[in-house]
């Protein structure tokens, strides 16, 4: 029934595949992910219907307008703030990037979700919509613990995924590379969470 | 007039029901009606006209939203709400609703300015007009408008003793608890109101029975007054009759078996009367003898409360240092002192000491003991420091899918194979969807608990939720989560240092069991076939 580590290793693997097909033919996941995503600066060898080319930049300089999860003011719910994330090719890089950009530091007046010295360790994409983001140990060690603050955690995560991927439908949260129960001893974390939208507050920042 | 001559060819069959014209005797003063609604608790005056008791209309009429106008030329009153209208003779106790006559123990008598009306007018009348449920209670003084629930409660205590027994019946049953207070025990009714009737009680080591507000029965007691325990005994299907029975300090309790768990006794046995104490009179000894059944309906017997956290798993940490799996473990344990000395129900704690305990063994040991409800306690914390509030949580199948939405719906039966041939059906259920089932269930126990909390802590903006919480997955029965305070706030943690804000939440887990155990009982059991 649940995923097992044996199951997490075939997503994994099954994820490799498809980033490197989706490489070559620019697949249906990731032409789902661009249609969707808001580019800054398009990119020049955009998908297929991508028009109003814009002059090329290198690689590095491109960027996205990306919605991201922060802890709102009154310390209940989440906030959501757009923020230009670099852009990268793929489902799973590009969820990388936007997760590299959740652990930088808040905007002011917000706060972030994720307790300081975590670290990403990485993010793949299964073949169903599930998204794995591995995370280092500090993400559970350094939590606060409390069932609000854990839940700002786990759906800062998921939404911010989710929000911007709309191939991926839900995340599941690994510690150093393995399934964990839960972070700080409530959110069940054994299974890929789709995004639930009651615990972020209407409209960004 | 049309209504003139159909009443008066209906009077002729009813004559003797109509009472004489009354308004040649001047009114005498009687004791008000106490009207209880929605709106609170009222009176209405009352006088004596002759020996026919009658009701100030006037003060009736808006609380049942009535429009009253008198029609000289028909000599009647007619009174409406929008198209409803009754006319009611004022020659004769008759009225006409909608075409039907009816007798009425006397007409509408006109005192001064005013109108006054028989209480059966306003039953049979006045109600049906109005569109609202109106159940007048000449005994007790009392109306009851709409659909409230007044039981009346009659109080008796028992000759002899000790112990000391009180015998409460309630009409028709209600839920209640039983808080004991400095010198005084507190009665109180899961109700809209008391129609309380005798109360006959005080000598032994009770003071006085008095009601002290619209839902509360106050047991004033001697001071030599130690301890107490307290049963129902179901009367019959609408009515319950609540045993209290009070011991003096230092004397010996009396055995568990008599009241509270009351197991079966074995056959023949007689109860012990307490040593030390004189002997028992004749009736109390056949009190003694019978068993009171449990307190509890067969829905809600056992309990598991689950301390969170535990061990090296500290839970959250607040500001002063306050551990939450501390916090937690003292609040547990005073809510099983409490459901166990006053409900007699069982009551399983999922750890009594500081140690880890995995998640799944939490549910085991409440789907192992067959448990009727499970609470896990919990404190909060945010990142905000100013957050503050109780919060209760039950389950959300979010990242369970479709299984667990389809296992609600239809849990798994299969035949099994049975000792002796045949085969019987059982419910498979998969350990990570047991909780899907009883969701209305638990919902239905998480807004009592919020609104058990509301009345005594403060609450998050945010008082009722559902999260996919690790510990309510597997929990086959009705479940809960309750962050009780945020420890991140420095005042809050300040409040949950003191035993007052601790009792307080236990005192509301406590109400909102015995409001649950209510509403299983009128529903049937808790759990699905």
């Amino acid at each position: 029934m649940g995923k097992g580590p044996a199951a997490f290793r075939s997503a994994m693997a099954v994820s490799t595949r498809t980033v490197a097909l989706a490489l070559v033919t620019a697949g249906a996941v990731v032409a789902g992910t661009w249609a969707t995503v808001q580019y800054v600066n398009r990119p020049a060898r955009g998908p297929a219907g991508a028009s109003a080319v814009a002059a090329k930049q290198p690689e590095a300089a491109r960027r996205i307008k990306a919605t991201l999860y922060y802890v709102a003011a009154d310390g209940l719910r989440l906030a959501a703030a757009e923020r230009d994330v670099l852009f990268a090719e793929g489902a799973s890089e590009q969820a990388r990037r936007i997760m590299e950009a959740m652990l930088e530091p808040a905007p002011d007046g917000l706060a972030s979700a994720i307790p300081a010295g975590t670290a990403l360790r990485g993010v793949f994409v299964g073949e169903r919509g599930d998204a794995y983001v591995d995370f280092s140990a500090g993400l559970r060690t350094n939590h606060p613990g409390g069932s609000s603050s854990e839940i700002l955690t786990v759906y800062a995560i998921v939404s911010a995924v989710t929000a911007n991927l709309p191939a991926i439908t839900s995340v599941q949260i690994l510690i150093e590379g393995h399934e964990v129960d839960t972070l700080a001893g409530h959110v069940d974390l054994r299974r890929p969470l789709p995004n639930a939208p009651q615990w972020a507050q209407k409209g960004t920042t | 007039m049309r209504l003139r001559s159909l009443l008066a060819v209906v009077s002729i069959s009813l004559v003797a029901a109509s009472a004489a014209r009354l308004e040649a005797q001047s009114p005498r003063a009687a004791a008000p009606y106490s009207v209880v609604s929605a709106d609170g608790r009222r009176t209405v005056a009352a006088v004596l006209v002759g020996e026919q008791e009658m009701l100030r209309l006037d003060e009736l009429a808006p609380l049942l939203q009535l429009t009253v106008r008198e029609d000289r030329a028909a000599k009647a009153l007619t009174v409406s709400r929008g198209t409803n209208a009754a006319v009611l003779s004022l020659d004769q106790g008759l009225a006409s609703i909608g075409g039907k006559i009816l007798a009425l123990a006397a007409p509408p008598v006109r005192d001064g300015s005013r109108w006054l009306v028989s209480p059966d007018t306003v039953s049979r009348a006045l109600a049906p007009i109005a569109g609202v449920r109106t159940d007048v209670r000449r005994a007790s003084r009392l109306i009851v408008l709409g659909d409230l629930r007044v039981p009346r409660v009659t109080v008796q205590q028992e000759p002899g003793g000790p112990p000391t027994r009180l015998a409460i019946d309630i009409v028709p049953r209600a839920a209640f608890t039983v808080v004991q207070e400095p010198r005084r025990l507190l009665v109180r009714f899961d109700a809209d109101g008391l129609d309380v009737g005798s109360i006959s009680a005080g000598g032994g080591l009770v003071e006085s029975v008095t009601a002290a507000d619209p839902v509360t029965l106050v047991i004033a007691l001697d001071k030599t007054f130690g301890t107490f325990r307290a049963a129902t005994v179901p009367v019959d299907s609408a009515s319950s009759r609540l045993v209290i029975e009070l011991t003096a300090a230092g004397a010996a309790a009396p055995p568990p078996s008599t009241l509270a768990r009351a197991a079966p006794p074995a056959p023949g046995a007689a109860a012990p009367a307490p040593p030390a104490a004189p002997p028992p009179t004749a009736m109390a000894r056949t009190e003694a003898a019978a068993p009171i059944p449990s307190a509890l309906p067969p829905g809600v017997r056992t309990i598991v409360i689950d301390p969170g956290h535990g061990g090296d798993e500290q839970g959250t940490q607040g500001a002063g240092g306050m551990l939450e799996k501390d916090l937690v473990l003292d609040v547990a344990r005073r809510l099983r002192s409490m459901l166990d000395t006053r409900l007699g129900v069982r009551v399983l704690l999922t750890r009594d000491d500081d140690r880890v305990v995995p998640h799944d063994e939490r549910a085991s040991i409440a789907n192992n003991n067959k448990a009727d409800l499970f609470i896990s306690l919990h404190a909060n914390s945010s990142p905000n420091k100013e957050a503050k509030g109780a919060e209760v949580f039950y389950l959300s199948l979010d990242g369970l899918g479709a299984e667990a939405r389809k296992m609600m719906e239809n849990p798994d039966t299969r035949p099994v194979p049975v000792l002796g041939g045949g085969s019987r059906d059982i419910d498979l259920i998969l350990w990570d969807m047991a909780q899907a089932r009883h969701l209305s269930e638990s919902a239905a126990f998480a807004m009592l608990v919020e609104e058990e909390l509301r009345r005594r802590v403060e609450m998050s903006p945010n008082p009722i939720q559902q999260a996919p919480f690790r510990v309510l997955v597997a929990a086959n029965m009705p479940a809960v989560l309750v962050e009780m305070a945020f420890l991140s706030n420095a005042a809050q943690e300040a409040q949950l240092k003191s035993d007052e804000f601790k009792n307080r939440v236990v005192q509301s887990l406590f109400d909102a069991v015995v409001r649950y155990r209510g509403r299983v009982d009128g529903q049937g059991p808790s759990r699905l076939p």
